[in-house]
Order: structure tokens, then C-alpha cells, then sequence
């Protein structure tokens, strides 16, 4: 039971490494700001995401994985915020470039 | 244990990469943004180490609250030639070598520690458990070294007094910081509305599991702060007048309850800041809370800064 639960962790923290991967290759690579931060969002909602879901077989109680989800749900929070107010001057500035 | 020391070895070789890089880069806002990044690089070096309290103490204070601290200044300098002249060469040289040699003595003390190396913890640790306090850095903190503990609360008002000391005399009296901006975007009114409440819960909960487990005041009244300052700038929230009482009795709690506990140690233990023994452990959540309210009330009254607006009569 404990190898498949070690299985699953393996895994969703492996997609969850591969979205911020694609995150970051997207920050650096994108044209412009907007699409940049769009990669950035998804790193931190997926990336994070995943890697959670994968810790949570390996934590000791229910508190500890409520904790972790909470930690996932306040990163979303702060990093939806951030990128609204981001592009919010963005749009201001025209253009985004 | 192949994989833990490559880990480490990340870790180090991106601090060194991080802080060369914060010291050459000629933006101020990006030698910020760097500072920041090595604080939570360098609390991550605390928890390899098995230092949690530490950690939580450095993304707090080290890397948070001193990041906006100084980006705070960075916007208030920015339309003030006086404030942007650079150290000249030599200046550069001599902090350089100063750090270094910081650095060095640093290194010299970790690999190569007297043998066998000089260590009051085991003395210390065989008391600690009279305080009732399950945490041994809380008790330490509040047993062994409560002067010290007391004093740096201290210093978090005096750097208030400090940035306050930067009133205009015309603006005295008046609510710190510029203006509530006239329209708030949407989204930080929302995070406001719907963070608060959550980090308040999160900023005690962190102080109260401080007793036992990793946290503690200072990393409590942070998170408090922090939601204080979200508030103000979403507008929901003015700060309140610097002349005003209220702000003044937060502010002065902290302090004044250890005052008070150490002058009672005279009658009750024998001692300044000596617990009555059976009643350390609520003794110190009593001062611990007391000073969380006063760490919070000064840090929230340090990033907001100094008046810049007339006082309303």
C-alpha cells in the first residue's frame, strides 16, 4: 500500500516540477508581459498543485494535509492578485511590451 | 544522502550566485527584489540545518518585512537627489573587506571548531523543562535570555522613532504614510477583504504554536502586520494619527508588561525578570502576547512610514 501511495507522490510531484519547468522556460522565452505572466500563474496554480496533491499521502494527519492545502490555496490567492494588479498597469501603460 | 548533498550544494553555490549578483546590479529595485530572493533561499539553508525557528524568523523579518521596508525607502528617495549619491570606490573597498573578513572568521569558527567545542546547551537544556514551555528556542528566548528578548522589542520602537523623527514639522500629528489612493483596483480591495481575516487567524496561530512547535511573537506579529498594511492599502483601513493614544498603548504594551514582570520578579522569585516558579509558563504567554501586539502595532507603523499629509483638525 505504501509503495503505491510512494508511486502517486513520485509522480504528481514530477508533473507538478514539469509545470513549473514550463513556467519558467515561459517567463523567459514568452514575447511579452502579459503572456509571461500568464506562464507564471500557471506554475504557481498547477505546479504547486500537483505538488501538493502528491504530498499529501505522505503527511502525518488530516491537519497537516489540510495545512498543505491551505499553503497551495494562499499561493493561488496571492499570485491571482498579484498578476491582476500587474497587468492592471500594464493595460494602463498600453501595450504591455 | 548522495541526493541531500546535491541539494545542499544547489543551495550554496545559488546563495553565492543571488548575493554576488544583489551587490553588482546597478538597479535598486532589482538589488531588492535579489534581497528578497536570498532571504527565502537563506531560510531554506536554516531549515537544512534544522533551524526552523530561525527560518520562519528570516522569510519573515529578513526577507519580508525588510524587503518592503526598503522598498518603501526606494520609492520615497526616488525624488531626492541627495539621497542617490553612490559610495565612492574606497567606501566599496572597505565594507567589502569588512564583510569579508566577517565571512571569513565565520568559516574559520565552523570548520575548524575547538575540540571539544564550547557549549552551554546541555547545562541549559536540564532546566528548560521548569518553564512548563515546549518549544527550546521559546524557552531560551524567555528563560535564559528574556533581557535580550525584551531589549529588541525595544528597537523596533526606537527604529519607529526614528523613521517618525522624518515628520515634517507641518505634517505632525497627522496619519502616517501618503493618502489613501483615491480609486483601489478591484482585485487588492477583494485580497483585502478575503486575506484579513484568514492571515489575522494564520499571525495568532503562529504566536500560540510558538510555546510548543516553530513560531513564536516576532513571526506572529509580522503576519499581523503584514495584514494591518493590506488593509491601509487597500484603503479599507486608515492609519491611525501618531499622536494618537491607542496606537501609543499598543505600542507601549509589550514593553511595559515585561517591565512590569521583571520588576514583580523582585518580590516574587527573587530576582528582575525571574518567574515565580509553577507560573512561568502563563507568565510568559502573558508577555509573549503583550509584545505581540506591540511588535505588530511597529511593524505596521514602519512600512507605512512617516506622516506625509497634513492632520485634520
Amino acid at each position: 500500500m505504501s509503495l503505491i501511495l510512494d508511486l502517486f507522490t513520485i509522480v504528481c510531484v514530477a508533473i507538478g516540477l514539469i509545470f513549473f519547468a514550463a513556467g519558467t522556460t515561459g517567463l523567459l522565452r514568452f514575447p511579452d508581459a502579459l503572456t509571461r505572466l500568464h506562464a507564471l500563474t500557471k506554475a504557481d496554480n498547477l505546479g504547486l498543485g500537483f505538488v501538493v496533491l502528491g504530498l499529501l499521502p505522505q503527511t502525518g494527519s488530516l491537519f497537516d494535509a489540510l495545512k498543505l492545502v491551505l499553503v497551495w490555496m494562499l499561493v493561488q490567492f496571492a499570485g491571482a492578485t498579484g498578476a491582476q494588479l500587474v497587468a492592471m498597469v500594464l493595460r494602463k501603460e498600453g501595450g504591455g511590451k | 544522502m548522495i541526493l541531500a548533498l546535491l541539494f545542499d550544494t544547489l543551495l550554496a553555490v545559488a546563495m553565492i550566485v543571488v548575493a554576488v549578483w544583489m551587490i553588482s546590479v546597478k538597479n535598486a529595485f532589482a538589488a531588492i527584489i535579489d534581497f528578497m530572493v536570498f532571504g527565502l533561499l537563506l531560510a531554506l539553508a536554516w531549515l537544512r540545518i534544522e533551524a526552523p525557528d530561525v527560518g520562519l524568523t528570516e522569510i519573515a523579518i529578513g526577507s519580508g518585512a525588510t524587503g518592503v521596508i526598503l522598498l518603501r525607502a526606494r520609492g520615497l528617495a526616488r525624488d531626492r537627489d541627495e539621497m542617490s549619491a553612490t559610495p565612492s570606490i574606497g567606501f566599496k573597498i572597505l565594507v567589502g573587506a569588512l564583510c569579508g573578513g566577517v565571512t571569513l572568521g565565520l568559516a574559520a569558527l565552523v570548520l575548524m571548531p575547538p575540540d571539544p567545542a564550547p557549549t552551554l546547551a546541555y547545562a541549559a537544556a536540564e532546566n528548560l523543562h521548569l518553564t512548563g514551555v515546549g518549544n527550546p528556542i521559546t524557552a531560551v528566548l524567555m528563560a535564559y535570555r528574556a533581557f535580550d528578548t525584551f531589549l529588541e522589542t525595544v528597537v523596533v520602537l526606537l527604529a519607529l522613532l526614528g523613521v517618525w523623527s522624518l515628520t515634517p514639522d507641518r505634517f505632525w500629528g497627522g496619519r502616517p504614510g501618503p493618502a489613501p489612493a483615491a480609486s483601489v483596483p478591484a482585485p487588492l480591495t477583494f485580497l483585502a477583504q478575503w486575506l484579513v481575516p484568514l492571515g489575522v487567524l494564520i499571525g495568532i496561530y503562529i504566536f500560540w504554536i510558538g510555546a510548543d512547535e516553530p513560531g513564536g511573537k516576532f513571526q506572529g506579529a509580522t503576519i499581523l502586520a503584514a495584514m494591518w498594511v493590506l488593509l491601509m492599502m487597500a484603503g479599507l483601513t486608515d492609519a491611525p494619527p501618531v499622536t494618537s493614544r491607542r496606537l501609543r498603548a499598543a505600542l507601549l504594551v509589550g514593553p511595559a508588561v515585561f517591565m512590569a514582570v521583571g520588576i514583580a520578579g523582585f518580590w516574587l522569585a527573587g530576582d528582575f525578570l525571574a518567574y515565580p516558579p509553577d507560573f512561568a509558563k502563563p507568565v510568559i504567554i502573558v508577555i509573549e502576547a503583550a509584545m505581540l501586539i506591540s511588535v505588530a502595532a511597529a511593524l505596521g507603523m514602519l512600512l507605512a512610514g512617516p506622516p506625509m499629509r497634513e492632520s485634520e483638525p
